[in-house]
């Protein structure tokens, strides 16, 4: 028994010893600081193609439900066949995806990636996205359309251009809402009527964004106080039971079957939950409500830069751009669309959430970029608020 | 035994050598086997493990990289911000695995003892949920128990969500978003790995051994307390150990079914990985998490007394 003890103790002597020399040769190199991007050789005059990963249902389809026709009719213009893959679920997940990769300043394999502008801002930090060429661009450049013209985090569209536009509102649910009257967050939050069955999302710059516009603030000039008052507002109501979950896009089934009353919601959901449901509608509080984008990136090594480039500037021409609002239904971020989506589809282009008009284009309002350092403190502070 | 009676017992024949292993040359044979295995093991486990020590015990940003610092603090850190998880995780796990071993045992006995020529059919049964994902095994739970469905309505109509209301396991007149769903879930998602352990233990204890007691005039139920829970020991320590464990991991159950107050540790991780981005206190807390399961399941084991079954 004391030869057994003993043998096991000095293996596992050995293999501490071991372990420590283990341990110190790991650990995660420097992010680097490859400002501008790190461009490849283009190969896109050699291979015709072009490979666009992308969130899913995020595209038209045909009845067929194969085809893409938008993207097939630039592949019959242009001889450039796109590779379509729907392999973006969750910006964090997919972060976590492609980081090796970009950290090691290897292709990815993909060379259009479409990612919420806070995470395209993160990239564009780190220096893991390539700088567009304009001369590619004279569509993107003349119709994109105002309000998503010059975030502070990419001046100009330097590096990214819009997918598409993504309103947060509010929305409800008429048969679970029983009569009560919901028209401002704060009905959301204090409301016992409501109790347990409001909904937030677990997208913090959407959650946060309308309660600091609820407090009276700006989400795109706020101070660490702001931010704190706002978690402590949202933490007010989570320790009262008022808010059921934090969700992702799984809020949709939530709000249909009555469970939420009401919750944060994004409004390309509610156009397609309403056309189901008459139950659903949703309001924009007077304060404003948050818009933030999909954008299109081009990251580092990509192999086929300037056929990702027109591609990008394919869907900035009014006619493409009109038949993917016409079936997507989120905001479409090109000007001078609404006489094609008429053509299409009348009440998408007289519908506000899809081409905002200058009364709601008034209302929205961006979250502004963080610096690494507070964007890890405030994930902090609101992943507590949601239990974790 | 018998050979050593044969032989002489003291002197050894000088003459006579043992005589050659016969098959000298597969001797490597075994390890050779072993090696596709082994290398499985280093290469997805064994590495990975060391690759997360090793994280835990850095420091540094994504901008500037980590370095391993052997900052043992975060540790603590993380132990002290987060142990309301970890008891909750627990917690959690523990009742489900006591709910399995409640719901499971009885089904098992059935079909090892009494299904006949069903039994085919009732195993297929038992592993058919298996067949879909977790993931929307778990979400059917919400339309099952959604609020003021047919199950929450009769819940209500009995009263019974009162009984539970008060004693903190659900809130107000529903069930999702509580604790009690997220248990449900667990024990829904995590069943059949306590059914089919059991079933095998049980399956392989001869009949003529109830019929030896019955004879002993032992009442049903000495049968079963002496004789039948006894031999299925086995199966009752690995199935509770089947269950726990991925029970106590587990986060999709409270994400889906749960509400802020019902975080897990797996939550926790989740969120200090992918949002967070906070790599060293994710590792830590998936070490500390490894080290509570190996400690719970050690005493479990030796208390149990199978220690030689498993």
């Amino acid at each position: 028994m004391y030869k057994r003890q003993l043998l096991r103790a000095s293996a596992g002597g050995a293999l501490a010893v071991g372990g420590l020399g283990a341990l110190s040769a790991c650990g995660i190199p420097a992010a680097g600081n490859t400002q501008g991007g790190v461009p490849a050789e283009d190969h896109s005059k050699e291979e015709k193609t072009v490979s666009f990963s992308n969130w899913t249902e995020y595209m038209d389809v045909d009845d067929s439900g194969r085809n893409h026709p938008t993207l097939d009719a630039f592949t019959e213009r242009t001889g450039i066949k796109v590779k379509y893959t729907e392999d973006i679920n969750d910006n964090t997940e997919f972060f976590g995806k492609i980081k090796p990769q970009l950290a090691a300043g290897q292709d990815t394999g993909r060379d259009i990636i479409v990612l919420t502008d806070w995470l395209a801002a993160r990239l564009i930090r780190l220096g893991w996205v390539q700088k567009l060429d304009p001369a590619n661009l004279p569509n993107a450049f003349t119709h994109l359309s105002a309000q998503f013209r010059d975030p502070d985090w990419d001046p100009g569209r330097a590096y990214s251009y819009p997918w598409q536009g993504i309103s947060t509102v509010i929305a409800y649910n008429k048969k679970a809402l029983d009569g009560v009257e919901v028209k401002t967050l704060s009905d959301l939050l204090d409301n016992t009527k409501l109790k347990g069955r409001v909904g937030l999302l677990t997208e913090m710059r959407d959650t946060i964004g309308m309660t600091l516009l609820d407090q009276g603030k700006d989400p795109a000039a706020f101070v660490a106080d702001d931010y704190d008052a706002a978690v402590a507002r949202l933490q007010k109501a989570v320790d009262k039971g008022q808010i059921r979950r934090f969700t992702g896009n799984d809020y949709t089934a939530d709000l249909a079957k009555g469970d939420f009353a009401a919750c944060l919601a994004w409004a390309g959901d509610v156009v397609q939950l309403k056309a189901d449901n008459p139950d659903i509608d949703f309001v924009i509080p007077d304060s404003g409500y948050m818009t933030s984008s999909d954008a299109m990136l081009i990251p580092n090594k990509a192999r086929h830069k300037t056929n990702a480039e027109r591609l990008i500037d394919y869907y900035y021409e009014p006619q493409p751009a009109a038949e993917l609002a016409a079936y997507i239904n989120f905001v479409c971020p090109v000007d001078g669309v609404k006489d094609d989506l008429a053509k299409i589809d009348e009440d998408a282009a007289n519908n506000p959430l899809i081409l905002p008009d200058k009364a709601m284009q008034a209302k929205s309002r961006a979250f502004r970029s963080l610096s690494s350092e507070e964007e890890t403190e405030f994930e902090e502070k609101f992943a507590k608020l949601t239990g974790a | 035994m018998a050979t050593a009676t044969e032989a002489p017992p003291l002197a050894p024949a000088p003459e006579t050598k043992p005589p050659r292993p016969p098959r000298r040359r597969g001797r490597w044979t075994p390890y050779w086997l072993l090696l596709p295995g082994l290398l499985w093991l280093v290469v997805f486990f064994a590495l990975p493990v060391i690759y997360q020590a090793s994280t835990s015990v850095q420091t540094g940003s994504l901008e500037e990289g980590y370095k391993v610092t052997w900052h043992f603090a975060t540790y603590w850190d993380a132990l002290s911000e987060y142990w309301p998880q970890f008891v909750r995780s627990v917690l959690y796990a523990a009742s489900a695995t006591v709910l399995c071993l409640l719901l499971g045992y009885p089904l098992a006995y059935l079909i090892a003892f009494r299904a006949g020529r069903w039994r085919n059919l009732i195993m297929i049964l038992v592993i058919a949920p298996f067949f879909t994902s977790f993931l929307i095994r778990t979400l059917a739970w919400k339309t099952i128990l959604a609020d003021g469905g047919p199950v929450v309505d009769a819940l209500n109509t009995l009263h019974v969500l009162d009984v539970t209301a008060w004693l903190g396991w659900t809130d107000g007149d529903r069930v999702l978003a509580t604790p009690l769903a997220v248990v449900c879930g667990l024990t829904y998602n995590f069943l059949p790995f306590m059914i089919l352990p059991l079933y095998t233990s049980l399956e392989r204890i001869d009949p003529r051994l109830h019929e030896a007691a019955n004879d002993l005039y032992a009442k049903p139920s000495t049968t079963f307390r002496r004789v039948t829970f006894p031999l299925s020991m086995p199966g009752v320590v690995s199935g509770t150990l089947l269950t726990f464990i991925p029970a106590s991991g587990d986060y999709i159950n409270s994400d889906l079914l749960g509400s802020t107050d019902t975080r897990m540790v797996g939550n926790v991780i989740q969120s200090q990985f992918l949002r967070i981005l906070d790599y060293p206190t994710a590792a830590a807390l998936s070490f500390i998490l490894m080290a509570a399961i190996l400690v719970i399941v050690t005493l479990y084991i030796r208390r149990s007394g199978t220690e030689d079954l498993v």
